[in-house]
């Protein structure tokens, strides 16, 4: 019935302490911000890339002829994912701000949006990949 | 006739059972110490005991230089706000039947610790006396009672039970990384005015609010309604107060 263990941390940070243990509402927040910079740094990139075809459309025609593989396949699934879900949960905020039935609903509008997500992901992803499923295992 | 009147089968009601709880605090001192330290306890806790009766029983018997601020003891005062389990919790209202057997206690974030589980309330307070809690009326004195309507009063029933324990403030992640938001406390008092068809100063106190560290800073993460110990809808309350900025209409 005494101190049992001790351990020791500097307090760097003012702050500190363990990890904040929000729920849906907080985590949906956090996905909005990632999905947000990540749609950002595409944009970023996607205007620098489009930019170029003004500039010299051959190097443009090369720039757009590295994009042609699984990998970036697979990042252009990412990217409509986190399109999706930054587009959905921004029109769930919108119903937060200006519904008066959001607030209390927010959670089980945020499993409808994820639903959504989900159904439009599958099939989604399906058709996207299969070209480069066909390009790494043959049958093309 | 007479029949003696049945007596109520009395069940036998088994007596509590206690369980030893680990319960690991943030400890910290700066008078001894500028580190952080996480110090284990056990004690011995009953399904109706409460973590504020874990904390006194703690130091009362094993450590008497634990710290931690309380008063009433009843969720009435606002003292306690604490998180626990990763979460902001008045001690003094979570049942340890509700709690697993290890708790981790750490004070409410955002505010500088002064002590243990102690921090610095005054940014939180300063936000709040920023919003002017207070009814403002101009015009002649009224001769007699001011009537309010049923509906009037609805208006605002919710923002009127906040106890100022700052456990919506601390549990907001916009307030984390900027001090300066006024965060959700002060908007909700702000709106128990705002709405009161009595107050004048709705104006005055929306174009505070209107800020940039006001109430667009709201992120509608409902970290504030999770953790309120009085079940404010506080979401609710400031995206009200949002769109009356919006309209201009209260």
């Amino acid at each position: 019935m005494s101190t049992t263990a001790t351990s020791r941390a500097p307090a760097k940070t003012k702050f500190g302490g363990t990890l904040y243990r929000g729920r849906e509402g907080m985590w949906s927040w956090v996905a909005h911000r990632i999905t947000g910079v990540l749609t950002f740094f595409f944009l970023f990139a996607h205007v620098l890339d489009t930019a170029l075809v003004r500039v010299s459309p051959e190097s443009y025609d090369t720039v757009i002829a590295t994009y042609k593989n699984p990998f970036v396949n697979l990042m252009e699934i990412g990217l409509v994912g986190a399109v999706l879900y930054h587009a959905l949960n921004g029109l769930r905020i919108v119903a937060v701000d200006f519904w008066s039935r959001g607030p209390r609903l927010q959670r089980q509008m945020l499993w409808l949006i994820v639903a959504v997500w989900v159904l439009v992901m599958v099939p989604g992803a399906f058709f996207m990949f299969k070209h480069s499923f066909e390009v790494l295992f043959g049958s093309k | 006739m007479t029949s003696v009147a049945e007596r109520p089968a009395v069940t036998p009601v088994d007596a509590p059972v206690s369980r030893p709880v680990e319960v690991k605090i943030r400890r910290y001192n700066p008078e001894v110490s500028e580190d952080v330290t996480w110090v284990t306890y056990t004690v011995e806790a009953f399904p109706t005991d409460r973590v504020l009766n874990l904390l006194m029983k703690i130091k009362g018997e094993q450590d008497g230089t634990l710290t931690f601020r309380r008063s009433c003891a009843h969720g009435v005062c606002g003292s306690d706000a604490m998180r626990i389990n990763g979460v902001n919790r008045l001690a003094c209202k979570v049942l340890m039947k509700d709690l697993p057997d290890r708790l981790t206690i750490e004070p409410i974030k955002g505010l500088p610790v002064e002590k243990d589980l102690v921090v610095d309330m005054e940014p939180f307070f300063e936000a709040y006396r920023a919003v002017k809690p207070f009814l403002i009326t101009g015009g002649n004195e009224p001769s007699k009672e001011w009537l309010q309507s049923q509906a009037d009063r609805d208006r605002f029933d919710d923002t009127t039970k906040c106890i100022l324990c700052a456990a919506c403030t601390t549990s907001c992640p916009v307030f984390w990384t900027d001090g300066s938001y006024f965060g959700p406390a002060a908007i909700v008092n702000a709106h128990r005015f705002i709405f009161d068809s009595r107050d004048q100063g709705a104006e005055e106190r929306l174009e505070i609010l209107n800020d940039r560290e006001g109430v667009w800073r709201c992120r509608t993460t409902f970290n504030c309604t999770e953790a309120c110990p009085r079940g404010i809808q506080i979401t609710k309350a400031i995206a009200e107060v949002k769109q009356a900025l919006l309209f201009r209409r209260v």
